[in-house]
């Protein structure tokens, strides 16, 4: 049997693909983002240190790491926009921009509330937290540049451009807190395990699996917009269900 | 332990509840705005067919 993996790379047959797998996304991240907030305030014991402000960490820790796997992935599927010139490639970085802002923005937002009571201070500029703004200035960054280039090819490429040149930014990210001495705290998830209560590990799992599946879920769904807007002078648009009524 | 209690958080009410909070907003405004963007996209592929086809 053989598989035409390039089938669906055609934005012709990913519109349809895409909007068939958009529930079977949406609805487990609803499900999941249920469970973990049940888990992560009704379950999860209070922490001894921090009481009941170390909660926050079930949306921050999340949000934080997803923000650097959307960059990586953008910066993929830019990048191969850039080799092949494959249209699709570049229309997911395109849709995956904006998702990655806001999650880097919910990364900043929350921290800022958890650092309040526990450091007494809202925002330093320690470099966990300056690297993690430049992320999202990198974000805004790519968002603006392709905004502001009318042929979708050029702006694909420019901003590929910048994916590419920002994602030097996500390991220094990750290892900010081992290469220098910073205020936020180390990883409390390691490969070599963790040292979490169970109840806080499965409330942490269930929001991380949560937005990663809502994150799949929206970005889908934003890129069929992107594919209609960009593909409006082809035949099987104007063949469309959607377009027909 | 109460439900004014659970709101409380041990005064820590603002801090968590003000993460939670606008983390949910900002993902309920990118669903909307998400969907908005569709309706816009199928409403301008109308709209050039209908001046292409002159009705």
């Amino acid at each position: 049997m053989t598989i035409n993996w390039f089938k669906y790379s055609a934005p012709s047959s990913f519109y349809g693909l895409a909007g068939k797998l958009i529930p079977w996304f949406a609805w487990p991240a609803g499900v999941l983002f249920c469970v973990g907030l049940y888990i992560g305030f009704f379950v999860a014991p209070t922490d001894a240190v921090q009481s009941e402000a170390y909660r926050i960490i079930f949306i921050h820790v999340p949000a934080s790491i997803l923000s650097m796997i959307i960059y990586i992935v953008m910066a993929g599927y830019a990048a191969l926009g850039l080799i092949f010139n494959t249209r699709l490639s570049s229309m997911m970085a395109t849709a995956l921009a904006p998702t990655g802002a806001l999650l880097a923005f919910v990364s900043l937002w929350t921290g800022a509330l958890w650092g309040k009571p526990t450091w007494g201070a809202w925002w330093v500029w320690d470099a966990r937290l300056t690297s993690e703004l430049i992320l999202l200035f990198l974000y805004l960054g790519f968002i603006s540049l392709q905004a502001s280039i009318d042929d979708p090819r050029r702006a694909d490429r420019a901003g590929a451009l910048l994916a590419i040149v920002g994602s030097v930014n996500v390991p220094i990210i990750y290892f900010s807190v081992q290469w220098w001495n910073t205020l936020h705290q180390g990883s409390t998830i390691k490969l070599s395990g963790t040292s979490m209560h169970i109840a806080m590990q499965q409330a942490m799992f269930a929001m991380f699996m949560a937005l990663w599946l809502y994150v799949i879920a929206v970005v889908l769904m934003r890129v069929r917009s992107i594919i209609l807007e960009r593909e409006r002078n082809t035949q099987w648009v104007t063949e469309l269900k959607e377009y027909q009524q | 332990m109460s439900w004014a209690d659970f709101f409380v958080m041990k005064g820590y009410a603002l801090y968590v509840w003000g993460s939670y909070g606008v983390a949910i907003a900002v993902f309920v405004l990118e669903i909307v705005l998400v969907c908005h963007r569709r309706k816009i996209s199928i409403h301008q592929l109308r709209l050039m067919r209908d001046a292409k086809t002159g009705i």
